[in-house]
């Protein structure tokens, strides 16, 4: 098909076996490629006896896969999946950067990952030549470290074997950080120091396999598309549209910082004890100008360019370099920790960056973990002498190294929001799980539902097959450009869907023919291929195990925080009302075709021609 | 001597660029009709993330690559000053590369004849990208017949090491 390279590798790091695979056109055109191939590929594999398999175990398969889009609509990303060790189902996780396109000019569409290795290896791939190369000597090493091993090494084997070329440019590389190696469940995949494939924890099944890195170099054109001056013209009126959104390009998502507290009141405060601030030291101008040495930094083919490099030069935390950081990150590592000051939040992404943490999971356990404490929960010599008090942003760093290195009480938030919650039930006997503030083992991203000012709804997190993932939530009614059945052809077509913000709607479908030659209308997507594509991921997210299954009456739902009123701000004392969620929950279900108590309908599973769902979810209806 | 009008050049601010890249999709595809980074005439660079080196040919006065050309595959187009690679005589032999102080010059990945910007004949796609986005990073001057051009023929991992200090200040002295 038009816009495939057409190949999938597969690596069996266990036996060491290299094999190549095709798909066919039919299930390409079901499930497109990255998230919904994911899904299709997991549950054909391992959906037999999902509950069994451990994410962390050498039974799971890491995927990273690319779209037909990846490379061509602009701002190029590439989603990374598996069994979930935060949710037990499957995330479609994606990330920014050149490695999509690098992989589909080397000749494929995605990467498999099966087994696990004896020994730290990393993958090297340069079109059709393929090696797992010894990983020993940058194993231990942060994210700086790696990437700049990786690139010298990869770059001195690519003249040496291929000395006439010329100067080489580097691979891309996936990478992750010691966390990741440490298997801590909020670690990522991460590429370019600071982007990363979050959701998911994917960096722990990476490091689960000893996988440290994956570099690609790929020489050859991207894959023919099927009509070229189409896409031409599709790009074009897209980056006129995106150049004209100044100020979206100049601060990203940055100026959400101060933006989301003090306007929509929807910002985690605390631990999300409030979602209001009006802290005007944490304004974008602050970071911009204190700390950003270029404000326009992006991925391939991308317009937005809406990340931003901010380094901190002087002072104790000297040395501190990181992206932006971007609102989640903001946050996460800011107020959701009482910390109002852009020079402590830069050095908190950065040190999250250079140890392949998750920004947003490990934000939203460290903000739980001082709400503990502020409780007297956890006292300071439970904590190992720190003093988590709101606001002390070097305790944070100290906790933060803890739990990557799976050190004293790092141990136990290294397992994430909600199991260290479950955890700290037992050991302290009392309820904690209350100040979790996570949906299905995933920490709830950095945009609150209690105002109604933000762009998720009461039922977002409550109901999504990815939990509390801020970028894929459940919306009614479904085919609204919110809810996560379209979020899914972002996912699965594989880019950027920052470039679709203003963009007529249907551009993403007009360019998926363009490229491909498939037609396909919104209806057809919605009605029928994401909701095939939901249903598996629902499925998978049900059958749960081996640590936690969830069971929708209980676990569809918000943390009870949600449902205390706001303290503060111009929209104190809302809140979410039950029974109006109760109302819309039910409306949910309905609209993408469960029972009562969540389960896909035999009906709709039969009707999508997923008759094997339907007799493997039998045993929890 | 040949009289040169109002000859182009592309001024390149490596700081501003955004590692966006569009300038190697417009490239390949003005060149080779498809997106093809490593066949782009210009490529970025990025040895240290952020640190994004858009690197072309600088058309030096003096075109050492041209003159180190046993199979005269390389000339000067008068009316731009752009190196021109003649395609059947190129020996893909590499000589040119070693030749630029730069390095500049690469093979085609998939063809055995080496790759320099060609100034796209005089209207550069990779500038009109780069000023559409406001980047800025490549902007067209005037060529001057008194200013030194060779100069700015540097490696990759030169200009990288100077912008690393640039950007990133001590910690960037460490990183390299």
């Amino acid at each position: 098909m038009f816009g495939y390279a057409g190949k999938i590798l597969e690596v069996n790091l266990s036996t060491g076996k290299i094999s190549v695979l095709k798909f066919e056109d039919e299930i390409l055109k079901n499930y497109i490629g990255g998230r919904g191939l994911a899904v299709k590929i997991l549950w054909d594999r391992l959906g037999k006896h999902w509950e069994k398999i451990n994410p962390l175990g050498s039974e799971n398969i890491l995927l990273f896969l690319t779209g037909p889009l990846t490379g061509f609509f602009p701002g190029a990303r590439t989603c990374v999946s598996g069994k979930s060790p935060q949710s037990n189902g499957v995330v479609g996780s994606t990330i920014a950067g050149e490695f999509g396109v690098e992989l589909k000019c080397a000749g494929y569409d995605g990467i498999i990952v099966t087994g696990e290795a004896e020994k730290p290896v990393y993958l090297f791939i340069k079109d059709e030549d393929v090696e797992i190369r010894d990983a020993s000597h940058i194993w231990g090493k942060d994210a700086k470290q790696t990437v700049t091993l990786l690139t010298k090494e990869c770059r001195e084997l690519l003249e040496k074997r291929f000395p006439r070329y010329g100067t080489w440019k580097e691979p891309s590389i996936l990478y992750i950080g010691p966390a990741g190696e440490n298997k801590v469940r909020t670690a990522v995949v991460a590429a370019k120091w600071t982007h990363a494939a979050g959701y998911g924890g994917y960096g722990a099944v990476m490091g689960a396999k000893r996988l440290k890195a994956i570099a690609v170099k790929g020489t050859r054109a991207l894959p023919e598309v099927a009509d070229m001056e189409k896409v031409k013209q599709l790009t074009e009126v897209i980056t006129k549209k995106i150049y004209k959104k100044e100020l979206w390009r100049r601060w990203g998502t940055a100026s959400s910082g101060y933006d989301v507290g003090a306007k929509t009141s929807s910002e985690p405060v605390r631990n999300w004890q409030d979602e209001w601030h009006n802290q005007k030291s944490y304004g974008v101008d602050k970071f911009e100008n204190r700390f950003w040495v270029k404000h326009y930094w992006g991925d391939f083919g991308c317009p937005t360019t809406c990340m931003k490099i901010a380094v901190i030069k002087t002072g104790k935390f000297k040395g501190a370099i990181t992206d932006n950081p971007d609102y989640e990150l903001q946050a996460y590592l800011g107020t959701n920790l009482g910390i109002f000051t852009p020079e402590e939040n830069v050095f908190l992404a950065s040190l999250i960056d250079d140890l392949g943490l998750c920004g947003i999971q490990t934000g939203n356990v460290l903000g739980f973990a001082a709400e503990l404490y502020q409780r007297k929960i956890l006292k300071k010599e439970d904590l190992d002498g720190l003093e988590l008090e709101w606001g002390n942003a070097e305790a944070f760093a100290a906790l933060t190294k803890k739990i990557a290195y799976r050190e004293g009480i790092g141990k136990i938030f290294a397992e994430g929001t909600y199991r260290a919650a479950l955890k700290i039930e037992k050991w302290k006997k009392t309820n904690v799980l209350k100040y979790a503030i996570q949906c299905k083992g995933i920490g709830i991203g950095a945009h609150g539902i209690r105002s109604g000012e933000d762009y998720p709804i009461n039922i977002s997190y409550a109901c999504s097959v990815q939990g509390g993932d801020h970028t894929s939530i459940a919306c009614l009614p479904i085919n609204d450009l919110r809810s996560e059945l379209l979020m899914v052809f972002h996912d699965s077509a594989v880019y950027c869907y920052f470039n679709t913000f203003g963009i007529p709607r249907n551009i993403k479908f007009e360019f998926y023919k363009a490229v491909t030659g498939v037609e396909l209308t919104e209806n057809d997507w919605v009605n029928v291929k994401a909701l095939r594509i939901l249903q598996l991921q629902r499925a998978m997210l049900l059958l749960g195990g081996p640590d936690k299954k969830w069971k929708p009456k209980e676990h569809d739902d918000n943390p009870p925080r949600f449902y205390e009123p706001l303290p503060s701000g111009p929209y104190k004392g809302k809140t979410v009302n039950r029974e109006n969620f109760e109302k819309d929950k039910k409306r949910y279900y309905e609209a993408v075709g469960w029972d009562e108590n969540g389960v896909p309908k035999s009906e709709t599973l039969k009707k999508l021609g997923l008759d094997d769902v339907d007799k493997v979810l039998e045993k929890i209806r | 001597m040949v009289s040169v009008e109002k000859r182009i050049w592309i001024a390149r601010d490596y700081s501003k660029c955004s590692g966006c890249r569009r300038c190697e999709i417009a490239c390949s595809l003005f060149h080779e009709g498809r997106i093809w980074p490593e066949a782009s005439r210009i490529r970025v660079f990025m040895l240290i993330p952020g640190v994004e080196v858009p690197h072309l040919c600088v058309q030096c006065e003096d075109y050492p690559c041209v003159e180190a050309c046993s199979v005269k595959a390389l000339s000067v187009n008068q009316k731009t000053g752009a190196v021109i690679v003649d395609k059947e005589k190129c020996t893909g032999c590499g000589l040119c590369i070693n030749a630029c102080p730069g390095k500049i010059p690469h093979i085609h990945p998939t063809e055995n004849y080496a790759l320099i910007c060609d100034l796209c004949g005089g209207n550069p796609q990779c500038v009109k990208v780069c000023q559409e986005g406001g980047w800025k990073a490549l902007t067209i001057v005037e060529r001057e017949e008194d200013y030194s051009y060779k100069v700015y023929a540097r490696t990759v991992e030169e200009i990288t090491k100077d912008l690393t200090v640039k950007l990133y200040g001590e910690k960037g002295e460490e990183l390299i």
